[in-house]
């Protein structure tokens, strides 16, 4: 379509407006996190790091961040064992019912997350409970677990669809034996990808509130619960500062190295 | 090991059963089981007096959410704030992804796409968090429009669905971006070429095309709103949304039945959408 100069412009302006839009909010939180001041107030008078180090030493911050990374490789490494076991099954074979996978794996994040929150909840409530079994951090790996599967599935399944089967056959023609196959020949192909998807899972189930919420109980705290629990206490914004800062830069940074050391737009969280 | 092994490469059917298994019961009894345990709750009912469930069919919770009012327009709010966020995303993004496709230099496009993708990743509780620093009566807005002596909105409805808009717009963005990113440029040269001004082109060659797209980004901006209820507790105020009923009735109030049965409004309403646009022909292309 042959733009006029005029509409070039115009389309570079807005485009410009629309990044500001993305990006002004990140900044002002992390300018924010170096305000010395304990009621919020734009702009700030000074900057300091007094809070960053406050926060470092918060005990809640703290136990709120290992329950997150415990939560985050329970679940990724469950979603490793299940997604790769059904993309392998979908890559490979021929099967009755092999259309319903896709949709059944990818349901439990199409859905409204409150939505399989309240299903797991009213699960767990029900049918575990009267067995003794309460809602902790075990329910809430159960939780992210299920919309995790999704993620390590998608990756693996596009990678195994890619090198196809014939390397395979070709090593068992030559004699070696399944498992020989899959260690020398299966898994090399596959290793980056199950990677990319076990980081991905990670990085979902870290970011995760809704799903956590209605799983987690009153016992334990992920480090979104901590923020959102948080964030209407007063005496507490400058630390929730510090941390909202430090999620900012550090989800930036890995995805930024992925992209240069991959050269690909890497998909969404829920795509 | 080395029996298993052999065992493996003679059973075909075995090696299939090995790798579905556990995913399937995981998902059908643990997921779909979930769903069902819940769909069977919201037919129960809770004693007012000890808290606990009473397993007999009732339809009082469905009729209390069609009979009242407050649920109803609480609703319709929810369905209005989706639809105007979607409304937003596509006017929001249809420029920036024209720009990105059809304008910027080719060695420039990567870097762009990762400069909108990048915020997509950063985490939504924060994105929440920075949106209620902006509307703050101390906050950015009012400290940036008070020399033009504009007073921003505060916390509230608005708030809420501007909020909504700024974090599901990547997923409209990166749709519009791929479906333009396929038109090739000799198919708008043609129609330049054959008298098309570049408002006709628009009309009647990218909108065409660019459909889909929209449409794939608007199942996500839609029903991603309909079942937020954290950001309208952040930055709206007093105001509830309908994922809120089905929050406050687990949460405080601790009627699970109650909550199971608003949760079908969302499920039905997301899926009532789906069917909408599949009969719009949008969904064919994908």
């Amino acid at each position: 379509m042959h733009l006029s100069k005029s509409a070039r412009y115009v389309l570079a302006l807005l485009t410009s407006i629309t990044l500001l839009f993305i990006y002004v909010p990140l900044l002002v939180v992390v300018i924010n996190s170096f305000n010395p001041s304990k009621t919020f107030s734009w702009p700030p008078s000074s900057l300091s790091t007094l809070w960053w180090s406050k926060a470092f030493h918060n005990e809640g911050v703290i136990s709120a961040l290992m329950t997150s990374i415990k939560a985050g490789v329970g679940a990724s490494v469950i979603a490793l064992l299940l997604g790769s076991g059904l993309a392998f099954a979908v890559a490979r074979y021929e099967f009755f019912g092999k259309e319903t996978i896709s949709l059944l794996v990818v349901l439990p994040i199409a859905l409204p997350g409150i939505i399989t929150g309240i299903a797991l909840n009213s699960a767990f409530r029900i049918i575990l409970q009267p067995f003794g079994v309460g809602l902790g951090l075990f329910t809430v790996i159960i939780g992210h677990a299920t919309f995790c599967i999704v993620i390590v599935y998608n990756n693996l399944l596009a990678r195994l669809r890619r090198v196809g089967s014939t390397l395979e056959e070709a090593s068992g023609d030559l004699g070696a034996d399944t498992w020989q196959t899959f260690r020398y020949v299966t898994f090399p192909t596959i290793r980056s990808s199950l990677v990319a998807g076990a980081l991905l899972a990670f990085a979902l189930s870290f970011d995760e509130i809704v799903v956590t919420t209605f799983t987690s109980g009153a016992e334990i705290e992920t480090l979104p619960q901590w923020i959102f629990n948080n964030l209407f206490r007063p005496n507490q914004a400058p630390i929730v500062n510090v941390v909202a800062a430090v999620l900012i830069i550090g989800f930036a940074l890995p995805v930024w190295l992925s992209q240069r050391l991959s050269q690909g737009a890497p998909a969404g969280g829920r795509i | 090991m080395k029996t298993f092994s052999v065992w493996l490469y003679q059973h075909r059917r075995g090696r299939l059963a090995l790798l579905l298994t556990a995913p399937m019961l995981w998902l059908v009894v643990a997921y779909l089981g979930s769903l069902a345990t819940m769909l069977v709750s919201a037919f129960w009912s809770v004693d007012t007096f000890t808290g606990k469930l009473v397993k007999q069919l009732t339809f009082n919770n469905f009729s209390l959410l069609f009979t009242n009012h407050v649920y109803r327009d609480i609703a319709l709010r929810s369905i209005v704030v989706a639809l105007l966020v979607t409304v937003i995303d596509v006017l929001l993004a249809l420029p920036i992804a024209l720009f990105l496709a059809k304008v910027l230099p080719i060695r420039f496009r990567n870097f762009a796409v990762v400069l909108i993708v990048l915020p997509l990743w950063s985490s939504y509780l924060v994105k929440t968090y920075a949106w209620r620093t902006m509307f703050s009566n101390s906050g950015v807005l009012a400290w940036a429009l008070k020399p033009l002596g504009i007073t921003p909105p505060s916390y509230g409805l608005l708030a809420t669905t501007l909020t909504l808009a700024y974090l599901w717009l990547p997923y409209m963005i990166l749709p519009i971006y791929a479906g333009l990113e396929r038109i090739p440029d000799s198919l708008l040269e043609a129609s330049g070429d054959l008298g098309a001004s570049a408002g006709k082109t628009y009309r009647n060659i990218v909108m065409p095309i660019l459909y889909p797209a929209v449409i794939a980004g608007s199942i996500f901006t839609f029903s991603l709103s309909l079942g937020d209820y954290i950001v309208v507790k952040i930055v709206g105020g007093k105001t509830q949304l309908f994922a809120n009923v089905i929050y406050d009735n687990i949460g405080t109030a601790g009627n699970l039945p109650f909550a199971a049965a608003a949760a079908i409004f969302p499920i039905v309403t997301v899926l009532g959408y789906l069917f909408f646009v599949r009969r719009s022909g949008a969904l064919e292309n994908f």
